[in-house]
């Protein structure tokens, strides 16, 4: 062969496989059916939505169990992203429509007020000052705090043996404010939970408190160094957040809860997640919408 | 705007902790500036290497790098210091590399005959930098510094990311809280920096000032 010829032949070779690979199709499958015969009323966001083709949703990436995104992956996985993924298929969008958007605790608000994302399902807990700013409907999770120590470490048992201990938690969280106020620990925020595992397991501080499920997942990686102790303590309400007076999206979101509730989609999308470190969790009652 | 009258100690305490991890660095980011920029136009070789690598390693590490290998790394080698210590020892390290390059600049712009006239007297190099070429690189090297210590005034707020509660931190968990009044914290924490960063521009100005050199 030519030389010419050859190189053509070595650069088609080496193209073919990221062309194919690129052409997989999506392989992450509906966790319930795409409605196909929606009908909203006109004019509302439901509607809107439809019609587009797509939807913009605020999910974590830093949250193991319930909104991860892994490093070099496209897409995040965990409960709130195939909660997310159920309101899609109502909508009548298939998972490969939703287009994710990284939300923290600090733009979730900003976000939904200016319309970077559509909904938000980022552990966003339900709380009286949040609803004067945006619309939360749920709560589709209910979840409460505990504490993650070090096994050697028998001087915490629970949240009342904090008093002056340094607690990590992720900066501007819920978490944090509760031991802080309530339970008198000093605060160490950090900027992901797996830091703040980083940092107890070097002595630095003393616990980690977040959500129950999260922490039981650190444990399960380390089971001789690591152990959640404590009842939970503080209840946390997981919402979705929508446009503020949007209230046919409030009550379309709360049946969509309600449906996944009862038909099996709410409890598979939790044992694909946060159920696979062992626990059950119980459905919770959505709030009316007022 | 209720916000501030309800919680102006919790703002003002992260303000406090701001401006003491700023205050400490800068003391020990100049320190050290100074003695890496000496090193660094030492008469003996191996000084100027080390001086040199230390500023090029450091200057091209990202501060949150920087951060992320002093706060997880110190803890292997054996040493556990408070999250305040670590953020300011961190901080202290990448300021002392621009410090270290803006008092060169500085020594450079004292004439070649200064110090060839001091080592024709008879003085050492360390002489020779502390009695004739520092005092006059001073003048020069006052904005450079100015610039590089309100760059630290801003920087210090990498470190919420890492422990410590300081004026951005105490915003996110006021945000948590009162995200009604999202606009007027944000105003709020960024003209108490405006405030930390116009006393130093006031204090520079007088120094300037005061060392003015009457030819």
């Amino acid at each position: 062969m030519r030389a010419g010829r050859f190189r053509a032949l070595v650069a088609a070779a080496v193209a073919l496989p990221l062309v194919l690979s690129g052409c997989g199709g999506d392989d992450d499958d509906a966790p319930t059916d795409v409605a196909k015969d929606t009908n909203f009323e006109a004019g509302t966001t439901m509607a809107k939505l439809n019609e587009a083709g797509s939807i913009k949703i605020g999910v974590k990436f830093d949250q193991p169990g319930l909104g991860y995104k892994k490093p070099g992956t496209d897409e995040p996985e965990g409960f709130d992203v195939e909660m997310a993924k159920i309101v899609a298929a109502k909508l009548g969008l298939e998972p490969g429509d939703i287009q994710w958007v990284e939300t923290v605790s600090k733009n979730r608000e900003p976000f939904l007020q200016n319309g970077t994302v559509d909904l938000v399902l980022a552990t966003y807990s339900i709380t009286d000052k949040r609803r004067e700013v945006v619309g939360q409907a749920g709560p589709y999770y209910v979840t409460g705090q505990q504490l993650l120590v070090r096994k050697d470490d028998s001087s915490i048992k629970g949240p009342d043996d904090l008093g002056g201990k340094k607690v990590c938690s992720v900066t501007g969280s819920t978490s944090i404010k509760t031991v802080e106020e309530k339970y008198k620990a000093a605060p160490v925020p950090f900027a992901t939970y797996t830091e703040c595992v980083q940092q107890l397991l070097s002595n630095a501080v003393d616990a980690v408190t977040t959500d129950g499920s999260i922490l039981l997942g650190y444990a399960a990686q380390q089971p001789d160094k690591l152990a959640v102790v404590g009842e939970p303590f503080s209840e946390e309400r997981y919402g979705i957040g929508f446009k503020k007076g949007d209230s046919a999206m409030c009550t379309f979101l709360s049946d969509t809860i309600k449906g996944a509730i009862d038909d099996g989609a709410w409890k598979k999308a939790y044992d694909d997640t946060l159920g696979k470190g062992g626990g059950e969790a119980t459905p919770p009652t959505v709030d009316p919408c007022s | 705007m209720d916000v501030f009258v309800d919680q102006f100690d919790v703002i003002l305490r992260g303000f406090w902790t701001t401006i003491r991890l700023t205050g400490l660095s800068a003391t020990v980011a100049l320190v050290l500036g100074t003695v890496l920029a000496a090193m660094r136009v030492a008469p003996a070789p191996p000084l100027r290497w080390a001086g040199a690598t230390y500023v090029d390693l450091v200057r091209n590490t990202p501060l949150t790098l920087v951060f992320v290998l002093v706060v997880f790394g110190l803890p292997e080698l054996g040493f556990q210091l408070s999250f305040f210590l670590r953020a300011a020892i961190a901080l202290s390290i990448y300021t002392a590399a621009f410090v270290a390059e803006a008092l060169r600049s500085g020594i450079n712009a004292v004439q070649s005959g200064q110090a060839e006239a001091a080592r024709a007297i008879g003085m050492t190099f360390g002489q020779t930098l502390r009695e004739v070429v520092l005092p006059q690189a001073f003048r020069t090297v006052i904005p450079p510094l100015g610039n590089i210590l309100i760059a630290l005034t801003k920087n210090s707020a990498i470190a919420e990311a890492f422990g410590v509660v300081e004026a951005t931190g105490t915003f996110d968990n006021l945000i948590r809280d009162y995200p009604e009044s999202f606009w007027a914290l944000f105003i709020g924490t960024a003209s108490g920096y405006v405030v930390i960063v116009l006393a130093i521009s006031g204090v520079l100005r007088v120094v300037e000032r005061r060392s003015v050199v009457l030819r």
